[in-house]
């Protein structure tokens, strides 16, 4: 794949009760927002194992985002925080192997927040775009099956 | 115990007595003090209504100076001491001012001596210690304890509890002088007011004066030298502001003290009162 | 293989103005397991939904992937289709065409189209991993535990019992009543709060289908959703009611006298005593703490004086066990404790210092003064009463942030009270802001300026003793200036917390509070009488500062949801919960602490240890899987294998 050609991918875990209601919002509000966001439905933060999101990496996403309801306001009481303990592990992991914290990012964006879920999207795109093709994980890859 | 002690410019001028008496009195109590050598001035209100670095940066070197000599800071000046209080824990919660800081002193410093006014000081030697050193039962005075700002506001330098402080009623308490309840004891003197706006400090004055003569006291006790200077200076001149005739003494709690220790009066600095404290000096035993 | 059946909706120009559903289709049908795919302009519509169904029975499909709109919106719809087609529901895949690609990529049609395929695929390699999932059902026990017996627990119990359901409220004092009973008047209407409560009281009482434990407290809950095991605690009352007549005796030969609580201390009480005259039950209670008999073993007055002999020193505590299917809290507040945080308010050193409930008793015309206004220090009538609003409530540093909803306006009456029984007093209000946000309330508050009562706003720095006056020193800021006033009475209107033991029973009944120690509501719009745990509802203040008003609905609006659920023979459970693989489980139980519902229970079965899931009780957020180290915790719906088969066909 030229360089000219590549497309940042990235994958969003979004919790069904606020984010992913947050992405319908900003389809129904028409916030543009560019295609490169992938979205995958779990019913809360906390449901998502970080193995998904090195899962991901290694299979060639350039970004992977993890959104769910304000801290507060999880509709499962307290799952996102565990999510964010759990995933700020992650990132400090991910940071010291190397990896561009930009690439990784968690959000807490409200089923009312659809501006904010462009917002986000946009802004990750564009940082994902500046860094260039996920390559990192794909050496690794390359190591271990190779 | 031993501590370093800090007068701060006051303790060398106008509050003389206060310096006389705290040394007086902490030698009679066992608490030995060693001057902080080359100290220099907390900066007052002077350098935090000029520049916020030197508020901090003055105070922070005498934290410095004591950290050397491995010694807790005694600071009896309630101003000295806020300053002090203040310039601590702005350190502790920014380390970028700490890094300024130590680049305008030319040194590093931890910034772990804790910073005593004289009421904790007092306070902390217990009432035993305090009672076995009483050969003059201050029984049939009657004294308002007057705190002002700056010992117990802002509530994080609070020396005591911001609205209801009791640490100088407690030091008293075996001197049997009899401390009163009243609602003076946190209202502001003025401070440096009174040569900016005169009628508003005169104001202030005369309101707590009003106060404590409410409650019949026979004299105020006190534990700062600007409220001092105030209350006992600007006394006469508030009775000819307002047509009142107020006589209400000013003691420093170490004066008070150490009239009930048995201390000679000279000693202490009671010469220098501009209202005469002997009429309720001689409530004792009435 | 599944046989997978891809359906592409256009929803008219929405999906089908942007993307190519027949290109779409067309590609779909090349992936994987992938027997049948087509488009069509409404998959929701009548015909749109024959065409699945048929389509399931023409090509034997047994995974169906709907590329439309959001699941969020016709998941139900599309999962009834696959019913009725006679395939189990689970077995549906919703991928969302419309909210997340067409309507926000419609100025990038061919990226759109490329991102539109790498969903169904998604959609597709999720569905080839679903399996069947069945509903559990669960009986239910037709009987409700109301817990608390303020007006809250009162108006629960009476609607529930009103609906032919067995009620058992659980009440910590002697009495019935809370603290409705105890305020004299109620605004803005000014009726007497006991004539319209105590009637509510008896009606409990005497109500066949309410079983009443005054003086009682709920110990322990067992069981979940629909089957609850409770066990309450009969605080001993040394008086067998089943013998006590209630005549009175006792409590006046009672020789102790102690402060009575209820009227703040304004009075005394006997230690046998009756809270107050219209008690539910009439019967007395002795105070432990204070009977001669019971704290030195002298005395016996109240035994020698009882003409029924219901006096028994020996009672002990009892317990009772009650099964219930669902339960309503009911536990109401308390006064924020002003006097541990208000230094400059006297720390509650000054008499003449009081609450609003205290001036609710001294106002009271059953109250310690038989209703007249006087100061607790020496009984006079005061001539000037200063209100200070907002004590412990919109106070980060000192109280609480939040507003206690109901203090402004009962300041209000207490102000118009002054002015009504002591019309030369001078009354005083110091506020913030005021908020009348109810039915008549803006119209009593400009009643009671009317009266002529001083709005002040601005906070109140300090109130001290001068004399036999109180000088409260405040700030008018309207005018930019300080204010002082020599007052001869002070009244706090001291904000609501929860009532005291509020956290205990939350751990006991496994419900959650919120930052200010409230009981959580499920959703603070539309599910304000539920908690996140199933079968527990909440009403009155103990879900947050409420008026009576206010208090009653939400109590009448718990009554009916336990009411719906109770009059079910038994309920379907979702089947989106986890489940362990008890071969895998190592019994570590990581899973059980970070479960916010108590859903899972330890099993041991041959001496190992093993976590279990309670179907009924999880709600499936899935935090447990994560926990799993050894991997044995799944979701149903939404597995460690379906999720990251959606990662590897997202990436591809």
């Amino acid at each position: 794949m030229s360089v000219k050609e590549w497309e940042p991918k990235i994958v969003a875990f979004l919790c069904h009760w606020c984010s992913y209601a947050a992405a319908d919002l900003a389809g129904v509000s028409r916030f543009s927002y560019p295609p490169n966001v992938r979205i995958i439905r779990v019913p809360c933060s906390s449901r998502v194992n970080p193995q998904f999101v090195l899962r991901a990496f290694a299979e060639g996403a350039d970004g992977v985002l993890v959104a769910g309801c304000h801290l507060g306001d999880c509709h499962y009481v307290k799952g996102n925080y565990y999510a964010r303990r759990r995933l700020w592990v992650l990132q400090r992991l991910l940071e010291f192997v190397g990896m561009e914290p930009a690439r990784f990012q968690v959000h807490w964006i409200s089923g009312a927040e659809g501006a904010k879920f462009a917002e986000t999207i946009k802004e990750m795109v564009d940082k994902v775009r500046i860094l260039g093709p996920n390559r990192l994980f794909q050496e690794v890859k390359d190591i271990c099956v190779g | 115990m031993k501590l370093a002690y800090y007068p701060g410019c006051s303790l060398k001028g106008t509050a003389r007595e206060y310096d006389l008496s705290t040394r007086l009195v902490a030698r009679h109590l066992g608490l030995e003090l060693v001057e902080i050598p080359d100290w220099n001035c907390c900066g007052a209100t002077a350098a935090h209504s000029t520049s916020h670095f030197l508020a901090v940066a003055l105070p922070a070197r005498v934290l410095a100076l004591a950290e050397d000599m491995g010694l807790d800071i005694l600071s009896p000046c309630a101003a000295c001491y806020q300053r002090l209080r203040a310039a601590q824990e702005e350190l502790k919660r920014d380390p970028e001012l700490k890094r300024q800081v130590e680049g305008a002193l030319g040194r590093t410093f931890e910034g772990r001596v804790r910073v005593f006014s004289l009421l904790e000081a007092l306070a902390q030697l217990g009432e035993e210690a305090l009672a076995a050193q009483v050969v003059r039962p201050l029984k049939g005075m009657q004294v308002a304890c007057y705190y002002g700002c700056l010992l117990v506001r802002p509530p994080l330098t609070s020396c005591d509890d911001p609205e209801q402080p009791q640490l100088m009623e407690k030091i008293l308490a075996p001197t049997k002088v009899d401390t009163l309840d009243w609602g003076g004891k946190n209202e502001c003197c003025g401070a440096s007011l009174i040569f900016g706006a005169r009628e508003v400090a005169l104001n202030l004055i005369k309101n707590i004066l009003h106060a404590a003569a409410q409650v019949r006291a026979h004299a105020l006790v006190t534990a700062c030298p600007l409220c001092h200077a105030n209350l006992d200076l600007r006394q006469k001149e508030v009775n000819r502001f307002f047509g009142t005739n107020f006589a209400i003494p000013v003691f420093y709690l170490s004066q008070l003290l150490g009239i009930a220790m048995g201390l000679n009066p000279r000693d202490l600095g009671l010469g220098s009162h501009f209202v005469d404290p002997q009429r309720a000096l001689r409530m004792v035993g009435s | 293989m599944p046989r997978v059946g891809v359906f592409v909706c256009w929803c008219g120009s929405n999906i089908g103005g942007v993307l190519d559903c027949p290109a779409l289709a067309r590609a779909a049908a090349t992936f994987p397991g992938v027997v049948y795919a087509t488009d069509y302009q409404y998959m929701c519509s009548d015909p749109g939904q024959k065409l699945i169904a048929e389509a399931i029975k023409e090509h034997r499909l047994d995974r169906v992937v709907v590329a439309a709109c959001s699941p969020r919106l016709h998941e139900d719809t599309f999962r009834e289709v696959l019913a009725r087609a006679g395939l189990n529901p689970y077995l549906l895949e919703m991928t969302n065409l419309r909210e997340h690609c067409s309507w926000v990529h419609a100025g990038e049609k061919e990226l759109a189209q490329a991102k539109a395929l790498s969903l169904i695929r998604r959609a597709v390699a999720k569905a080839l991993r679903l399996t069947p999932l069945h509903p559990g059902r669960v009986k239910i026990t037709r009987r409700c535990l109301v817990i608390g017996g303020g007006i809250a627990g009162i108006q629960a119990a009476l609607d529930v019992a009103d609906a032919g359901i067995e009620v058992v409220l659980v009440e910590r004092e002697p009495s019935l009543g809370g603290k409705m009973v105890l305020l004299d008047k109620t605004f803005p209407t000014l009726d007497c709060s006991a004539c319209i409560s105590t009637p509510k009281m008896a009606a409990v009482a005497k109500h066949p289908l309410i079983r009443l434990y005054t003086y009682a407290e709920v110990e322990k809950v067992e069981g979940s959703l629909g089957n609850y095991r409770v066990t309450i605690r009969q605080k001993a009352r040394y008086v067998d009611h089943t013998k006590c007549t209630g005549c009175g005796t006792c409590w006046e030969k009672c020789p102790v006298k102690v402060p009575d609580e209820l009227n703040f201390r304004l009075s005394t009480r006997p230690a046998i005593y009756l809270p107050f005259p219209q008690a539910v039950p009439s019967k007395p209670v002795i105070d432990a703490r204070h009977c001669r008999q019971l704290t030195k073993g002298k005395c016996g007055v109240c035994q020698k004086v009882c003409p029924a002999g219901a006096i028994d020193y020996t009672q002990q505590d009892s317990l009772h066990e009650e099964e219930v299917g669902a339960i309503i809290v009911a536990t109401g507040f308390d006064l924020f404790p002003w006097e541990k945080a208000y230094g400059e308010y006297g720390y509650g050193r000054y008499p003449d210092v009081i609450t609003g409930l205290a001036f609710e008793r001294l106002v009271n015309a059953s109250g310690p003064t038989g209703g007249r206004i006087v100061r607790p220090s020496d009984g006079r009538e005061p001539r000037t009463v200063v209100f200070v609003h907002c004590v412990g409530s919109r106070d980060e540093l000192k109280g609480r942030e939040y507003c206690s909803r109901i203090c402004c306006m009962y300041t209000a009456k207490h102000a118009h009270q002054v002015k009504e029984r002591l019309p030369e007093a001078k009354v005083y209000v110091f506020y913030i802001d005021i908020r009348t946000f109810g039915k008549g309330y803006e119209e009593f508050y400009r009643r009671v300026q009317d009266e002529g009562v001083i709005y002040l706003r601005g906070r109140v720095s300090k109130i001290y003793q001068e004399g036999d006056k109180l000088i409260v020193k405040g700030a008018d800021t309207l005018l930019g200036e300080p204010v002082t006033i020599a007052a001869d009475l002070v009244v706090l209107a001291t904000g609501v917390v929860p009532a005291r033991g509020a956290e205990e029973l939350a751990r006991t009944l496994g419900i959650s509070t919120d930052k200010d120690g409230f009981f959580q509501e499920a959703h603070p719009k539309l599910r304000p009488v539920e908690t996140h745990t199933a079968g527990i509802f909440l009403a009155g203040a103990c879900q947050g500062p409420k008026d009576i008003p206010d208090t009653v609905s939400q109590a009448s609006a718990a009554a009916a949801k336990a009411v719906g659920l109770l009059l079910r023979e038994e309920i379907e459970v979702s089947p989106l919960v986890a489940w362990v693989n008890q071969a895998l489980c190592t019994g570590c139980l990581h899973c059980q602490v970070v479960c916010p519902y108590q859903a899972i229970e330890v099993v041991t079965e041959g001496g190992r240890r093993r976590a279990r899931v309670k179907e009924e009780l999880c709600q499936g957020c899935g935090s447990c899987t994560v926990a799993c180290r050894p991997g044995a915790m799944e979701l149903k719906g939404f597995s460690n294998e379906q999720i990251l088969a959606e990662v590897e066909a997202l990436c591809r």
